[in-house]
């Protein structure tokens, strides 16, 4: 809401000399958050000028310019050259002279032009920041204005002022006007407020034929409870805006477009109720308030053809519909220049039937803005009457008894308040005249009752529902800075949970692995989705977004990865080509087959039943966490004595170990097949029988085709499983003291056999004196016939009670190769 | 049997002088090891003048025998303390010789870092850790019911439209990307036993376009506490607690009215961030109110019994003012250079 100060100044005093920090500072303190400051951005001399006298004077390049001796109340006239073509003789201009500065900012100067000094501009109401027009140079008669030359043209204009613009909260529709807001300053400053609701008693109109008929209440809520008209004839349709009116509007935000329509822009801002001027010649008798037929149409205000909604709520006449009621008028009734007699609507409609409207509509107006947030529906008569009041003041006409008061609107209804209940809420101990008096300053009307008071809320306060709301005021008028600062003690908790120490366990260690955290948009394609989601080819099913910012990426996601590839791609395309990333996130897995969501939505303030609520909590897809890495460029670079080491399948692997190391979580590594992975390079992660996740160098061409380097090693695994399947309390092995014994061992085997298989069954095949193997050299070549390879593992062995003799490990690793032989066909090498 | 030597003074000196000068001449171990086979072998002068005593007649063999054997033990008594000299040489001269230029040691490590959005959140939760609240977390992926509904954000609601609100297709599903942290409160609620003091950490989604000041993907961290005569004294007391933990112990809070349809009376929170760059300063924080009695029928609850509040605010906002940060990109384009600032501190 944008608020004129010399308006406001009307309804609350306001010192002179304020300023836009102290008003914005009092608004703030009563809730209202400071948004900007508008004013006019003219300074210097900007004065009332007369033109003598001028000759045109055709240019080289098509253009006639005029050369005119302008009066500006100076000894001599200024010598002003003009492409504009709107004046005459005698015209009253304003003239900008040189040092002064328009809005812009567009500094004036005496300029060389078309063969003349200029000294000065005579300016466009465009160019003062009065509005659009910019035809030809602003003439003041067409304002109606006829000052003294020389006078100051900014004040005469009312250019001077400037308008504060605050936050307007939902729960506050009255504050959409200079009378809220002026209500609203006095509450803060204490300075008197005038309720201009209050300054005069409205006449009503009788005989005009008004009827509501809704047949189908939105919520129980009637459409319009209040229907008020009245008639004024013989508008004098030239008679201009007064130019305070139209810097009024242009401060507030509203264009000036006719006198008829500014004055009803007028009395919206000034006591908050939207009004409609119908063109009386063009209705077709009385006026029907009603639903519109499903299909109906409606040409509205700005020549756009509405079909309309069995919801839609219509101002009907003998012809049909004429306006969207609360939303925007029709075209077959609109004023126009020709007006003589208008018929001036004052309603009030339902907030949700006109919020359904304006969303349905995409229309959203001044008018369905203040509807949607409550109108006062006491201020429907004095708003008519206002409309009238301006209408005869400054278009001429005169006020007709025809008209209608139709009200139906419902008294607001008392709220019980016991003592105590604020202060229990609020934890200050407000006095009862504290209570009393700021009920009472923002409207309320306050009874005693035993042990209470029962409070009723004024009319322009639909929101004060409850005794909660009235608290709120209370703290608000007196100050919120009065609440004291106590801390309170919860009972003891539990700290995190094992998920949530996990979680950042897992985080924390793939940092200190060297790994840097991101954090992805979770949006995908279905391209994406489908390549990472699973390792089989095919659609994965995901959940898509019905209002995506971008329609390429209008599903969520299914894995990490594609965000850490997008990442990579940004990194790398920005010179970093080493990466070790990773991200802990969630994936949203909807079931194939499965349709999620409900059909409709229980009551919000109540608790629902058992089963409705089980079907809430079921209605959405699972959402684990998942962890991914990605690793491409160097482990180590290049350097004085060292060599690179590219990062690879093994930084994907190892670092999936690592996880599972660090969660205690036992997890395998086997080959496996993942359609977005080299075909020969893509570990399948388990834990027992279940896949937890992918390890691998991405396949190539894919590599390729996002202009990745060619080894880009990638890991997945679903941290939620990793975590599940971990131990829950680790029961650790005693420590053995007793010396160790180490043997090499030496296997040649078929190529084809995984080395890690075989390290499984030489464990197996050792028993328990087996305290840990590892491989520690794959040979081939001389001396190892083709389509073998030699394989060297380190074993070493230890017994939980004794010194372990050479012979006792000997037996054990003569064991492990008897099963390796008999498995695999490995044979002992000496 | 090496031919006998006559042992006499002059020899014996002799032998003991040119072992003595070699022992003083070594310079390294192996010289060292020669000398010692030369003067203290089995065939060194003195070796030879020792085997020779037996030559003698057992009336001299005892006067020449302290003669050979004294020179002896002072021949060998010399070798030990240059040993050992010569041992710290040798091992100066390796540790000189290993010197490298540790400006230019190769590097094999990555330094890793946390994200600072992910650490600001963690440490937020640890201040109410350790206060004894406890960390709830729930779907992005919500029911309406949940987001809105429950929240005191019915569907004609003016602030349910305000939200731009990322919704499932088809929108008559009624699932939504949770537009705030809120509905891990309902959960929370309908699950815990009261009093329940709970903070929610966690990604939320508005439809904004990425900017320096936007992004549709977002964090926060909401709390709520439900009890037996909370007010908003006690709102306050935790705030500032929080203030307090993250800006210093000069922090403070300024509440404002505000509005929010899930707290009433509501309220906009300032904090003042006393060792801000440029100046202490106020500085918009969250929002946070009393839980609104709607709120706690949602859940089951009986406002007349129970009465609490609730808090949230934006983490990439507090990171942005906390660390003096203009752009909101950095925050979330995962450039690594932006995150390796902050190693695992914020």
């Amino acid at each position: 809401m944008r608020v004129p100060i010399s308006w406001l100044r009307e309804f609350v005093d306001i010192p002179l000399d304020v300023t836009h920090e102290q008003i914005h500072a009092a608004l703030v303190k009563v809730g209202f958050e400071e948004e900007d400051v508008h004013d006019f951005d003219l300074s210097g001399p900007i004065l009332v000028g007369q033109v003598l006298e001028f000759t045109s004077e055709p240019q080289s390049n098509g253009k006639t310019i005029n050369w005119c001796q302008v009066d500006v109340g100076e000894a001599e006239p200024r010598g002003i050259v003009c492409g504009a073509h709107n004046f005459a003789v005698g015209d009253k201009v304003v003239v900008s002279l040189p040092g002064a500065v328009l809005p812009g900012p567009f500094p004036i100067a005496a300029r060389k032009t078309y063969g003349h000094v200029s000294d000065g501009m005579m300016a466009s109401a465009r160019e003062l920041g009065m509005g659009d027009e910019h035809e030809g140079i602003l003439l003041l008669k067409s304002l109606g204005l006829d000052p003294v030359v020389g006078a100051e043209a900014v004040p005469l204009l009312g250019l001077d002022d400037f308008a504060v613009e605050v936050n307007v909260t939902p729960d506050r529709g009255y504050a959409f006007s200079i009378r809220g807001i002026a209500r609203e300053y006095s509450h803060s400053t204490g300075a008197t407020f005038r309720d201009p609701a209050l300054a005069s008693s409205p006449v009503a109109g009788t005989g005009f034929s008004v009827t509501v008929d809704d047949v189908a209440p939105i919520r129980g809520r009637i459409g319009a409870s209040v229907f008020t008209t009245r008639v004024v004839r013989g508008i004098d349709a030239s008679r201009p805006t007064p130019p305070w009116m139209i810097a009024r509007l242009g401060l507030a935000g509203i264009r000036s477009i006719s006198l008829t329509v500014d004055i009803t822009n007028y009395v919206m801002l000034e006591l908050g109720q939207p009004t409609h001027a119908y063109d009386l010649d063009k209705l077709s008798g009385g006026i029907i308030v009603r639903r519109a037929a499903a299909g109906e149409t409606l040409t509205t205000l700005d020549d756009k053809v509405r079909t309309l909604a069995a919801e839609d709520l219509l101002i009907t006449d003998g012809s049909g519909a004429i306006g969207l009621a609360g939303v925007m008028g029709g075209a077959s009734t609109e004023i126009d220049t020709t007006s003589t007699n208008v018929l001036v609507e004052s309603a009030n409609f339902d907030p949700t039937s006109i919020a359904r409207t304006a969303r349905r509509h995409k229309l959203p107006s001044e008018a369905s803005r203040r509807f949607e947030r409550g109108v006062d529906p006491a201020i429907a008569q004095v708003a008519a009457a206002r409309v009238v009041e301006l209408l005869v003041e400054l278009g001429a006409g005169t006020a007709d008894e025809l008209g209608s008061v139709l009200d139906t609107s419902v008294a607001p209804t008392p709220i019980e308040l016991a003592d105590g209940y604020i202060e229990g809420l609020i934890g200050v101990q407000f006095s009862p005249d504290e209570i009393t008096t700021s009920l009472v300053d923002i409207g309320c009307a306050v009874d005693a009752t035993t042990g209470g008071h029962s409070v009723t809320p004024p009319t322009w306060r639909p929101d004060l529902t409850d005794r909660a709301t009235l608290a709120e005021e209370v703290a608000r008028i007196v100050g919120y800075d009065r609440i004291p600062s106590v801390l309170p003690v919860a009972p003891p908790g539990r700290g995190l949970t094992r998920e949530q120490r996990l979680r950042r366990s897992a985080s924390a260690s793939l940092a200190s692995a060297g790994l840097t955290e991101v954090l992805a948009y979770p949006f995908l394609s279905q391209a994406s989705n489908d390549l990472f989601g699973s390792p089989l080819t095919g659609a994965v099913p995901a959940v898509a977004l019905a209002n995506a910012i971008d329609s390429e990426a209008a599903l969520l996601r299914t894995s990490l990865l594609p965000g850490l590839i997008s990442v990579a791609r940004r990194n790398l395309s920005r010179g970093l080509t080493d990466l070790a990333v990773f991200e802990v996130g969630t994936v949203f897995l909807p079931e194939s087959g499965r349709t999620y969501g409900v059909d409709t939505l229980p009551a919000g303030n109540e608790l629902p039943s058992a089963e409705l609520l089980e079907k809430l909590r079921g209605s959405i897809p699972a959402q684990p966490w998942h962890v991914a890495a990605l690793f491409v460029g160097d482990a180590v670079a290049k350097q004085p004595g060292q060599s690179s080491i590219q990062r690879g399948l093994s930084d994907a692997i190892s670092a999936a170990q690592h996880l599972a190391a660090v969660l205690a979580s036992p997890l395998t590594v086997t080959t496996g097949a993942h359609k977005a992975m080299h075909p020969g390079r893509t570990a399948e992660l388990r834990s027992g029988d279940r896949v937890v996740g992918y390890a691998g160098e991405l396949l190539p061409s894919l590599a390729a085709e996002l202009d990745l380097p060619r080894v880009v090693a990638v890991l997945e695994l679903d941290l939620d499983a990793l975590i599940e399947l971990g131990a829950v309390e680790i029961a650790p092995t005693p420590i053995v003291s007793f010396p160790a014994a180490t043997q090499d061992l030496t296997l040649v085997v078929p190529e084809a056999v995984r080395a890690g298989e075989l390290l499984a069954l030489l464990v197996e095949g050792a028993g328990d004196l087996l305290e840990n193997v590892s491989l520690v050299d794959d040979y081939r070549g001389t001396g190892i016939a083709d389509g073998s390879k030699s394989l060297t593992f380190a074993l070493r062995f230890r017994a939980t009670d004794r010194t372990l003799t050479a012979a006792e490990a000997t037996e054990a690793k003569s064991a492990a190769v008897a099963l390796a032989a008999s498995r695999m066909g490995a044979v002992l090498r000496e | 049997m090496p031919e006998s030597t006559p042992i006499t003074e002059s020899a014996v000196a002799a032998a003991v002088d040119a072992a003595l000068a070699a022992v003083a001449t070594a310079t390294t171990m192996s010289e060292l090891r020669a000398a010692r086979a030369e003067h203290a072998g089995e065939s060194s002068p003195l070796a030879r003048l020792n085997g020779s005593l037996k030559t003698l007649d057992p009336a001299d063999r005892a006067a020449a025998g302290k003669l050979v054997g004294q020179a002896r033990a002072r021949v060998g008594q010399a070798f030990a303390p240059r040993e050992a000299e010569l041992a710290v040489a040798e091992e100066n001269q390796r540790l000189a010789d290993e010197a490298v230029d540790v400006t230019a040691v190769a590097s094999r490590w990555n330094a890793g870092a946390r994200h600072p959005l992910s650490l600001l959140m963690e440490r937020m939760s640890d201040v109410f850790i350790a206060m004894g609240w406890e960390i709830a977390e729930g779907p992005e992926l919500e029911n309406e019911w949940f987001n809105f509904d429950a929240l005191n954000m019915d569907e004609d609601h003016p602030a349910r439209s305000e939200q731009d609100t990322f919704f499932v297709d088809p929108v008559d599903s009624h699932l939504v990307l949770r537009t705030q942290t809120s509905p891990v409160q309902i959960r929370s609620l309908l699950t815990r036993d009261l009093p329940v003091y709970v903070v929610s950490p966690g990604k939320v989604f508005r439809k904004d376009e990425l900017d320096a000041t936007h992004t549709p993907v977002f964090h926060q961290i909401e709390g709520i506490a439900i009890d037996k005569g909370l007010t908003m004294a006690h709102l306050r007391g935790t705030l500032e607690h929080l203030a307090r933990a993250m800006f210093g112990d000069d922090a403070q809070i300024r509440l404002r009215p505000n509005y929010f349809p899930f707290t009433e009376p509501s309220a906009e929170m300032d904090v003042w961030q006393p060792n801000a760059k440029g100046g202490a300063r106020w500085v918009e924080w969250g929002g946070c109110g009393m839980v609104n009695s709607n709120v706690l029928r949602a859940a089951g609850i009986d406002p007349e019994v129970y009465q609490g509040f609730a808090f949230g605010m934006g983490i990439e906002r507090t990171l942005q003012f906390r660390n003096d940060m203009n752009d909101m990109r950095d925050m979330v384009e995962g450039d690594i250079r932006f995150s390796q600032q902050f190693g695992m501190v914020v």
